[in-house]
């Protein structure tokens, strides 16, 4: 039993190369590969695209819901589409876009991220100008989530450094989540008229009562709404939406009066929808979010849409939050990352200070 | 004896046909599945400078992490040899109803997700858990702390001696105990003396794998730790933070010493064991 098992094994390399050597060269025989075996799957239409958005952690929900309205959209129009979803930490996912992931859209949580894609030669060198409204289907932010009644009475960001407050939030390294919420923190002092060095004290005591470093934004939530750890949440207003129903009735959402205005952008990978052949149906489906109907889904989730006309019609979900640019704490995204979340840059040191 | 002449002695030769075959399977199979995959590694990290190197390798935060991860790994290896030695003893000396399902449930470890195992671990120590509530207001720290990377390091760990020593066990004769005792031993002499050296190869062995199952680990890890750098940060959480920068380079320094440090510490244990064996008879 167990040598025939050993046998198998150890011809198992020999049968991938055999495999994979074949089916190199059947790819080459049929040309064009991914379409064609998504039309193989889709027998009732000859011309159907698979499209792969990749995306970012919490953002599964609304991409279900977008997809949906948009496959129906299509096909009411003669075209026959189907969609899948990648999520993830967002910095991941962008490294797996540039290590051969086929995205043909990414939907990232940091423009350091989409830009990374740029910076290895996948995405043209103007994205941001691609879409309307600076590539920006909807903006976010960071607010808080506390416990029912809120007991630590948390309203402000200066009250999160108060003694025996817990704070929750992921790690800035290796999460979007995390990186908007340090840079709100940061903001909070810099907006009420203090200074940097004032700003690197208070994240720096912020951070010494942050019990769990969560490595992307789900874990995070998991770790506060589920196993109970923490004070309050520092999280995306769409998940903490989210969160609060999940938790029924357990958490409440507190909105801070200030915040940071998240911009998770929207590109098409060019290199990869050139080679696949579907940046037609790539430009559709990133140009339906901005249609009332993909502002109208956004909403419903919780990101602020950026059609006026919609925000206002929701204003009742989005209460009014002075949303600080990025601007207001670093040059750009890019000076952000550099500045802040960069090999030994302000996060880094705020641990190396605390020994 | 030379060692060609060893392997084409008549009197060595082995019952299944084909060396050639097998070894050169063999060869192939490792050189595929192992020497490239690590020569990829250490060649990545060539295209740091000696200087660049030493900074993303032997960083201050990087040997926290280091000595974290060997730390934690070995303490869980040196449970995880005491806790199997003893689980081994149970199931292969007594008989008792259940026995065959204990017996299954040892390997469960080895099939679980180790994500899973983290998950688990974690929800079961923290202060609303069902061991945590209990354990928490005495302040033990079962999950979020450095003791729960240890945990579920010896809970991943176990098998792994349980399944090397109870071979060992079950061929020893109990006729040796007996003679050992008729001839005045106390049953912990007994123990010391004659059961013990026996089984020690397989302890080495099984310390060596529970061991090397730890440092690799990180799916659980993440779950029950607080990943703080300097304090609760294992060095695979460090790697995969610098590759989250698009530090490739750097993110491989650190795993070249993570891989030179297994290496050597399997080289040593192997060496002990050998030493071991060639002393104990």
């Amino acid at each position: 039993m167990w040598k025939h098992g050993l046998f198998l094994f150890s011809i198992l390399p020999g049968l991938v190369v055999v495999g994979c050597g074949r089916s190199d060269s059947a790819g080459a025989g049929a040309g064009t590969s991914n379409t064609d075996v998504a039309a193989g799957s889709a027998p009732s239409s000859e011309n159907a695209v698979e499209l792969l958005n990749v995306s970012y952690d919490p953002t599964r929900e609304l991409w279900k819901e977008l997809n949906e309205k948009f496959i129906a959209q299509q096909k009411a129009a003669g075209r026959e589409i189907s969609i899948k979803q990648s999520h993830g930490g967002s910095g991941s996912q962008a490294r797996a876009v540039i290590d051969g992931l086929e995205a043909d859209v990414v939907t990232l949580a940091m423009w350091s991220d989409t830009d990374q894609l740029r910076k290895k030669g996948l995405i043209k060198e103007d994205w941001e100008s691609s879409f309307p409204n600076r590539s920006l289907p909807y903006t976010s932010t960071i607010v808080f989530v506390v416990r029912k009644g809120n007991p630590k009475s948390i309203q402000k960001w200066s009250d999160l450094t108060r003694g025996g407050v817990e704070v929750i939030t992921p790690n800035p390294k290796t999460s979007g989540n995390g990186k908007l919420a340090f840079l709100a923190a940061w903001g909070s002092v810099i907006n009420s008229g203090g200074t940097e060095e004032d700003a690197r004290s208070f994240v720096t005591q912020l951070y010494k009562q942050v019990p769990v470093l969560d490595t992307a934004a789900r874990g995070a939530t998991t770790t506060f709404a589920q196993k109970g750890i923490g004070d309050v949440h520092l999280t995306w207003e769409n998940e903490a939406h989210l969160e609060v129903t999940e938790a029924k009735g357990e958490l409440e959402i507190v909105f801070p009066e200030v915040s940071i205005l998240a911009e998770p952008y929207v590109a098409i990978v060019d290199t990869n929808v050139d080679e696949k052949k579907t940046r037609a149906a790539a430009e559709d489906y990133l140009k339906f979010l901005y249609t009332p109907e993909g502002q109208a889904v956004i909403a419903k989730q919780f990101y602020r849409p950026t059609d006026a006309a919609v925000l206002a019609a929701n204003a009742a979900s989005f209460p009014a939050i002075n949303l600080f640019p990025v601007t207001k704490v670093a040059g750009s995204w890019e000076d952000a990352q550099v500045k802040f979340f960069a090999d030994g840059a302000e996060f880094d040191r705020i641990y190396e200070g605390a020994r | 004896m030379s060692f060609w002449k060893l392997l084409y002695s008549k009197k060595s030769r082995s019952p299944l046909p084909g060396f050639a075959t097998g070894l050169s399977v063999t060869v192939v199979w490792l050189t595929i599945m192992l020497f490239i995959p690590m020569l990829a590694l250490v060649a990545k990290s060539w295209a740091l400078t000696p200087e660049e190197f030493l900074k993303a390798a032997w960083s201050e935060r990087a040997r926290a992490a280091y000595t974290l991860t060997f730390g934690a790994a070995a303490i869980a290896a040196i449970v995880d040899v005491a806790l199997g030695m003893l689980f081994a003893w149970v199931l292969v000396r007594y008989e008792f109803p259940g026995r065959g399902i204990l017996d299954a449930i040892i390997d469960l470890p080895f099939a679980l997700p180790t994500a899973v195992a983290g998950l688990v671990y974690s929800s079961l120590y923290v202060k609303n858990g069902w061991f945590g509530r209990y354990l928490v207001p005495l302040g033990i720290e079962g999950a979020y702390s450095r003791f729960a990377i240890i945990l579920v390091l010896v809970f991943l760990g176990l098998p792994f001696v349980v399944r090397t020593v109870q071979p060992l066990l079950a061929s020893l004769e109990g006729d040796i105990e007996e003679a050992a005792a008729s001839l005045g031993a106390t049953r912990w002499q007994t123990f010391l003396r004659i059961i013990l050296p026996s089984i020690m190869p397989a302890l080495f062995t099984g310390f060596a794998l529970a061991f090397a199952r730890g440092l690799g680990e990180y799916g659980s890890i993440i779950f029950v730790s607080t990943n703080i750098p300097f304090k609760s940060e294992i060095a695979p959480m460090l790697i995969y933070s610098r590759l989250e920068d698009y530090k490739y380079e750097e993110a491989t320094a650190i795993a070249v010493v993570l891989l030179a440090g297994s290496i050597s510490t399997l080289m040593l244990i192997n060496w002990l064991e050998g030493r071991n064996r060639r002393y104990a008879h």
